[in-house]
């Protein structure tokens, strides 16, 4: 081990290269780790293009937000949205997101937005207007993705102001596996909706109408089930059409319509697994 | 401020944006008398004294900047955990106690990366430049930065391991960081994303505390073993724009270091243990222009040059009142 150490001392002692030489050498090796330096910021920086390259998943922003590209311009990342939010329905995104690290959006599925808060709180809460009730004027709004009504929450139904201050829709509910949905197969549903370790919560308004519950904790007993319909929120938003099924049996089969925000309690609700009707995130009103 | 004291703080602020200080070429008579009067003389009970209170390292200004730094930290994470409400948000954009408050760095990077500015946004970007105009700029780095606290640590690794003989601090060129700043900021227009708040280890680590961490981590801990292992504190010294937005802002700061040539005994201690040793150039032997300098504005006020300094040359001041005082 000692004779290792001492190995490099025998070589010829650094003094012996002359100073100026010495300090040129030095220079040339600061010039090439600036650029090692530069290279990592820059890279690792312009990596979050890499997910949007690939086109990943388009994730549910929460409503209000500006159309994509604008969105993740001027969301400034401090999550002030998701601290509002009395259902914890906004996470904020990972690296795998590219440039939409530390950017809200919504898990429908794990956990939607059922307008708990009466109203969008999210959008009060944004500092940059990433999430906004009426978008500036020199931003367009999309054909289809502006709502022909200010949606009316149906727990407000009975207050003196019933909508909610929304003006462009988060997405669309699609029936987007119409061959598992329950109402289509005409079956009935009992249980808890997503099973008893599911962590979702909702606000139930015979239960309470100022305290969100967890879905496990309100189970269902329905002869035909309608549970999209039944817990949607938004009033006209998903009606059921009933038919008979070859075998002479009731069956029925949801329909949304225009009123759809897109908040994605239909598909947080809907028990089948995976869910039957999902969020569209960003989808347009086609009639 | 005299002349020779103007002119070397706009040295400083070209220090800052990565201009290596010169000598200065003019001494004043006042400092000349003192650099003259301590090349002749030993005070050998001053040195007595001197050597005492190297055995004693104070971390008074240590201690109490980390207590603020955990504190503002803190005070974000339980705001949102326990829902007291006082400091919302994370270090990019909050509200204290309902009031607007944004980072300026990100708020800088939104306006040019979406070039739409709304009024809550205005005003958030007002109060905090305000606030850190008072309190020193850079004193943002230090204060209440957790990348900052983190780095501090893995420094203390470094320098562990450099007494061991195991790994050397490779520096990089200052001006690098100027580079990243005009680089990233034409970044946010080009493109219209905000790239560097995707890396901005400042951002990420706020969040992670508040809101639970993520991946993202990996490139602060990437940063971190580059520092421990290759370059000391390379990313707060020649990369982080944050620090030169808060740097400019503190330019005409009132809270700052004040350097007394009197009673230094030029050892270099405190340049020793500076983040940014280019702004301590001035208590290199014969370079002070006159008995008392401030120094630049890329000093973040952390205190160690103070906590370390046995001769009480160097101290906190706070232009105007310390007369009021």
């Amino acid at each position: 081990m000692s004779e290792k150490e001492n190995a490099p001392a025998a070589a010829p002692a650094k003094g012996e290269v002359p100073v100026s030489r010495e300090r040129a050498r030095q220079g040339r090796r600061k010039v090439l780790r600036t650029i090692l330096l530069t290279g990592g910021v820059l890279g690792a920086g312009l990596s979050g293009y890499l997910p949007l390259v690939y086109a990943r998943t388009s994730r549910l922003r929460p409503p209000g937000a500006l159309d994509e590209k604008d969105f993740l311009s001027s969301c400034i990342k401090c999550g002030q949205c998701v601290q509002v939010c009395p259902v914890n329905a906004i996470k904020l995104a990972d690296l795998i997101d590219g440039f939409g690290v530390g950017v809200p959006y919504i898990d429908a599925r794990a956990q939607a937005c059922d307008f708990s808060c009466d109203a969008v709180q999210c959008i009060l809460a944004c500092p940059t207007g990433s999430l906004t009730y009426h978008k500036p004027d020199f931003l367009p709004v999309r054909e289809g993705a502006e709502l022909s009504q200010k949606p009316t929450l149906i727990a407000k139904m009975n207050d003196p102001e019933p909508t909610l201050n929304m003006t462009e829709r988060m997405g669309v509910a699609r029936l987007t596996r119409p061959e598992s949905c329950l109402a289509m197969k005409g079956e009935g549903f009992k249980g808890q909706a997503r099973g008893p370790d599911f962590k979702g919560t909702m606000r139930y308004i015979k239960v309470d109408r100022w305290k969100p519950i967890p879905v496990a904790d309100h189970p269902y007993d329905l002869p035909l089930c309608d549970l999209c319909m039944r817990e949607c929120p938004i009033a006209g938003a998903i009606s059921l059409e009933k038919f008979t099924g070859p075998d002479g049996q009731t069956r029925a089969r949801p329909i949304v319509h225009e009123n759809c925000v897109g908040c994605g309690v239909c598909e947080m609700i809907c028990p089948t697994e995976p869910a039957s009707i999902t969020i569209i995130p960003r989808e347009v009103w086609k009639s | 401020m005299s002349k020779l004291l103007t002119r070397r703080y706009i040295d400083q602020i070209k220090a800052m944006f990565g201009k290596e200080p010169a000598k200065p070429t003019e001494i004043s008579p006042a400092a000349q008398k003192i650099h003259f009067y301590k090349k002749n003389n030993r005070d050998e009970i001053g040195e007595l004294k001197h050597r005492r209170a190297h055995e004693k390292p104070s971390h008074k200004w240590r201690n109490r900047r980390w207590a603020t730094l955990i504190f503002a930290n803190l005070l974000f994470v339980f705001s949102y955990w326990l829902d007291i409400q006082v400091l919302e948000g994370a270090l990019t954009a909050s509200r204290f106690v309902g009031f607007h408050m944004a980072d300026l760095n990100s708020a800088l990077q939104v306006m040019l990366a979406h070039k739409h500015i709304i009024t809550n946004l205005l005003i958030g970007t007002a109060t905090v430049l305000l606030l850190w105009a008072l309190l020193g700029g850079r004193t943002f780095c230090s204060w209440v930065c957790p990348y900052h606290l983190v780095a501090e640590w893995a420094e203390k690794i470094h320098l562990y391991l450099a007494k061991k003989k195991l790994v050397t601090d490779q520096p990089i060129d200052r001006r690098l960081r100027t580079v990243f700043w005009i680089v990233f900021a034409v970044l946010a227009v080009v493109t219209g994303y905000t790239v560097f708040e995707a890396i901005s280890p400042t951002g990420i680590l706020s969040r992670a505390l508040i809101y639970g961490a993520g991946l993202s981590l990996l490139w602060v801990v990437a940063l971190l073993v580059f520092e421990i292992f290759f370059s000391r504190r390379a990313w707060c010294r020649y990369a982080c724009p944050i620090g030169l937005t808060y740097g400019v802002v503190g330019i005409l700061s009132p809270v700052r270091i004040k350097y007394k040539l009197e009673g230094c005994f030029h050892e270099g201690d405190c340049r020793k243990v500076c983040l940014v040793p280019h702004v301590l150039e001035t208590v290199i032997k014969g370079r002070a222009v006159e008995p008392e300098v401030a120094l630049g504005p890329d000093c973040t006020r952390c205190g160690l040059c103070v906590d370390t300094c046995p001769t009480g040359s160097l101290s906190f001041e706070v232009k105007g009142l310390s007369k009021l005082l």
